[in-house]
């Protein structure tokens, strides 16, 4: 308290600690590819020229879950994938997020039958869903956006 | 000695690329600010739609729920009385309800519809945070009343809108 607001008058630009954090995050945020289905079609026209996922600071598709802070689980999710995805969810760092890409990931889309998980949020925490059959590029990089709105809101106080 | 070739061919390449970079323009749509149009037939988000005078064109009669092949689409149907009209014919959907995250935007209920009350419009940006953000209510699907009409439900003079799907002047169409 205090010497924000002195600094400010003095022309520093004084920001918190967390809003410094999130920017980082934001703005860094690795993908781990974890394309299922035809989903993944549309994520990689996402990453390529013509939307270009890397003007957010997501050009690299990690196909490793070590190296990464953002699972975007793009198509349906059958029952014996499930484990490998909670698996590969449980390996990521922390702090990790995922985007349920589609309706099929989201709550299993037109797939309501034994073989497929209604919806990923049955095994790993979902942050945003995208509608969509599949999503264009530009509703993948509007849930991605919605992502970052939700990144940017969150406290000190509230991690684990 | 081949020391200059390779240095030659190099070179030659580098010239293609630097070509490019000055005549081609880039691709990439800005997206969140700059928006591509997308195609006439593009199917997105849906809309209920009313007719001139303000009624809804939805009669609830529930076929785009029968071919809706992801049920995503839930409808309750009620009566409908001259002294409170929300549609001609004698039904309306007083519940009208589409998850946005099961639909796969097919169209088929737009095809389904016997009154064109349901149509697909343009808007793909469907993100949400919670599942339950992604049921849409009539109230968020119906379009605003239009110019020279009046909100429902309305007082009707009886015997004027009796029948619930208008006539077709070219049945073909």
């Amino acid at each position: 308290m205090g010497v924000e607001q002195k600094l400010a008058n003095m022309g520093v630009v004084t920001t918190t600690l967390e809003t410094a954090v999130n920017w980082g995050r934001t703005n860094a945020m690795w993908p781990m590819l974890f394309g299922l289905a035809c989903c993944a079609i549309e994520m990689m026209g996402a990453q390529s020229a013509h939307y270009d996922m890397s003007r957010f600071g997501m050009e690299l598709m990690r196909p490793s879950p070590r190296q990464s802070d953002l699972m975007i689980v793009a198509g349906r999710v059958s029952r014996k994938m499930a484990p490998v995805l909670r698996r590969l969810y449980d390996q990521m760092p922390e702090p990790k997020w995922v985007v349920a890409m589609g309706d099929c990931a989201s709550c299993g889309g037109v797939f309501n039958n034994y073989a497929v998980v209604q919806g990923v949020d049955e095994i790993v925490p979902v942050d945003v869903y995208v509608a969509g059959c599949p999503p264009r590029p530009e509703a993948l990089i509007h849930g991605i956006v919605t992502l970052h709105e939700k990144v940017r809101k969150e406290k000190f106080v509230n991690w684990a | 000695m081949r020391l200059v070739e390779p240095f030659l061919e190099l070179m030659t390449g580098m010239m293609t690329t630097l070509k490019m970079l000055v005549t081609e323009k880039p691709v990439t749509v800005q997206y969140p600010e700059e928006k591509k149009a997308v195609k006439p037939r593009y199917r997105g988000r849906h809309y209920l739609t009313r007719y001139e005078n303000g009624l809804e064109k939805c009669i609830g009669c529930a076929l785009c729920a029968a071919a809706c092949p992801a049920d995503a689409i839930f409808v309750e149907a009620s009566e409908n009385t001259d002294e409170k009209r929300f549609s001609p014919g004698d039904r309306y959907a007083s519940t009208y309800e589409i998850n946005m995250l099961r639909c796969i935007y097919c169209g088929f209920c737009e095809d389904a519809c016997p009154t064109e009350a349901i149509v697909l419009g343009d808007n793909y940006e469907l993100s949400f945070t919670d599942r339950r953000q992604a049921v849409y209510t009539k109230e968020m699907l119906i379009l605003p009343v239009p110019q020279g009409g009046a909100p429902t439900p309305q007082v009707t003079e009886p015997g004027k809108f009796t029948r619930s799907v208008p006539e077709m002047k070219d049945p073909v169409d």
